[in-house]
């Protein structure tokens, strides 16, 4: 009886918990199919007709037709949903294999400068985007170009020879060149108490069998540490498909994503609820399936984040 | 000898893409604050141009008193926001410390809020929070209970909600796990000697986790710091500067003000405040173990 009890009310907060983490993100759901009218006038609950109303209004440059209620086509969510595709992936991929790489020389080898490049990895996790807002902004916009005599902007133009003002922001590249950077230090550390794992008797023999050290690294170390690999993929795309901040300071209008489109169009006065939750809804799709694929990933890479410590 | 010689540049090789991105776009650009911090800069100016003012920037701010607020707010924000997230997900933890069916499922539902965008999450509560249409003013409509100013009046508190329900899972799924791989001999014994539920969690449980709870509490609080998306889209700082926190505020004085300068300087003194958090929190985990090691010593002396 008493444990019975115990155990009912043991479901119960569950339940309680679970409502409560997903029950926002369903009424966004929801509310996403509803025409504005439907949300205002109160009739709350399920008892309303479905509309795919605000998802056509959302998706209207990239639809093959053209939706019969709107004359204009304001929005461009399509654009900035490829933006937004196009940033985060590269710049996941990169963070990837500049990340692990770095990694395994931190974990196997002792060379020079080790120590200190692991302090400062692990410093810079602290700085948060908006610390790096001031200083990106001024570089992305004046000294990274290909046409001043900036400091770096000056060596690239010697090298490459460049010749129009051509700058880093309001590029993808610098807008992934900032991501892949922020996210470096955080797969840094989360890829190497992966790789401690790995037996170091694999890459001897595989060494002994003549693979040169970036053939024992690719084909040896990376197929094993695959779950790590995916943590680490899934956390920085989650920062590159979310960050607001740093990509609304370095993209034009071409290159605007997905997250600064939402805040241009919270930030009206007359907010069009039913769109807005439209485009939420499909900004947090992507990050939704990485969740059901993939939550024992993010759970390890969680975990390993926090207490390898 | 070519051999030898490769095996001795590999580490650098590994290292260098990853240490030239990081020095071109994270070291230089800190450099680069710095220095802007003591000049007078605006966003259409190279730092060239810009006139040097030592650090005027940096006492302009001291003296500022909408500094002061909004420093205030980010300190009881991140205050408020670590300490109830660590009181209800280190208790829920314990509370839900057994074997649960289906947990792998319960876990996937509870890191959803962690994984949407911030923006989004701001979007959702801005909608709940909505004077007329949103969740809750309504559901205390049906109750006849008065409505409440959501943003308004409660605007810090609405905040606070907010980042509460987006983070709380994170530490409980941290904190459960912890707990989940405590050695099981030390509560056994403790339930043999007849240590009633309380005396376990106060004795054995919360001070066998501590580590984890040390570290998550390091790591909830740097990002407590890093909070802007969300207050962004809810509030966009307001009423007033009641939820204008330190981000925020450099935000718009590098882009509404156009004073790179004192955005800079903004982004320096935050940025020490942080490096204080973390030298003082690795500190005290330090000294921590070290006294446990003593302690331990001490008792294998004894014995």
């Amino acid at each position: 009886m008493q444990t019975q009890r115990g155990n009912a009310a043991f479901y119960a907060v569950i339940c309680v918990m679970v409502f409560m983490s997903i029950g926002p993100v369903l009424l966004m759901l929801v509310n996403s199919f509803k025409l504005d009218v439907d949300i205002i006038s109160g009739t709350s609950g399920l008892l309303f007709l479905p509309t795919i109303q605000n998802y056509e209004t959302a998706l209207c440059d990239v639809l093959w037709y053209e939706p019969e209620h709107l004359d204009f086509c304001s929005l461009k969510f399509g654009g900035a949903f490829v933006n937004s595709i196009i940033i985060a992936l590269v710049s996941t991929i990169l963070t990837l294999v500049i990340g692990s790489m770095a990694a395994y020389a931190l974990v196997r080898f002792r060379f020079m400068g080790r120590d200190t490049v692991s302090i400062s990895t692990l410093m810079v996790r602290m700085v948060p985007p908006a610390v790096l807002l001031v200083p990106v902004f001024g570089l992305w916009n004046n000294e990274f170009c290909l046409d001043r005599d900036g400091l770096i902007g000056g060596l690239i133009r010697d090298t490459f020879g460049g010749r129009g003002d051509v700058c880093l922001a309001g590029t993808h590249s610098g807008i992934i060149l900032i991501y892949v950077a922020m996210n470096l230090p955080f797969v840094i550390w989360i890829l190497q108490s992966f790789i401690v794992q790995v037996p170091r008797s694999l890459e001897e023999a595989a060494r002994v069998d003549g693979a040169g050290p970036f053939q024992v690294f690719f084909l040896v170390v990376l197929p094993l540490i695959k779950p790590g690999l995916a943590a680490a993929a899934i956390f920085t795309f989650r920062i590159a498909w979310n960050e607001y901040l740093l990509a609304s300071a370095l993209s034009d209008r071409n290159t605007k994503t997905v997250p600064i489109l939402i805040v241009n169009n919270m930030s009206e006065f007359n907010v069009e609820w039913g769109v807005i939750m439209a485009t939420g809804m499909l900004l947090a799709i992507p990050p939704i399936i990485f969740t059901l694929l993939a939550s024992r990933q993010i759970i390890t890479g969680m975990t390993a984040g926090a207490v390898k410590g | 000898m070519s051999i030898a010689r490769v095996n001795r540049l590999s580490p650098y090789m590994f290292m260098a893409p990853a240490v030239v991105i990081m020095a071109i776009a994270l070291i230089y650009p800190l450099g680069y604050m710095i220095w802007g911090s003591f000049r007078d800069w605006a966003p259409s100016q190279t730092i060239g141009e810009a006139e040097f003012v030592g650090l005027k920037n940096y006492i302009t701010l001291w003296n500022d008193p909408n500094f002061h607020e909004s420093l205030t707010v980010t300190l009881k924000f991140a205050f408020f926001v670590v300490s109830i997230e660590m009181v209800i997900g280190v208790g829920l933890a314990l509370l839900l410390d057994r074997d649960i069916r289906g947990m792998s499922m319960l876990r996937t539902m509870l890191i959803l809020p962690m994984m949407i965008a911030p923006v989004v999450v701001g979007l959702m509560w801005r909608y709940m929070y909505h004077p007329t249409v949103g969740t809750f003013n309504r559901t205390l409509d049906s109750l006849g209970l008065p409505r409440v100013d959501w943003l308004g009046d409660h605007a810090l508190m609405s905040v606070i909600i907010a980042d509460i329900w987006q983070w709380t899972p994170f530490i409980f799924i941290l904190s459960l796990a912890a707990l989940q791989s405590l050695p099981r001999s030390a509560l056994e014994a403790a339930r043999i000697d007849g240590a009633t539920a309380w005396q376990q969690i106060i004795y054995i449980k919360l001070p066998l986790m501590m580590p984890v709870l040390i570290v998550t509490c390091l790591l909830r609080l740097i990002d407590a710091f890093k909070v802007l998306e969300v207050i962004l889209v809810l509030t966009e700082g307001g009423p007033g500067l009641s939820t204008e926190i330190l981000a925020l505020r450099i935000s718009r004085t590098a882009t509404e003000f156009r004073e790179l300068g004192v955005a800079a300087a903004m982004s320096n003194y935050l940025l020490l405040l942080l490096m204080l958090l973390t030298v003082g929190m690795f500190a005290f985990t330090r000294w921590q173990e070290a006294r446990a090691a003593r302690i331990r010593a001490l008792a294998e002396e004894d014995s």
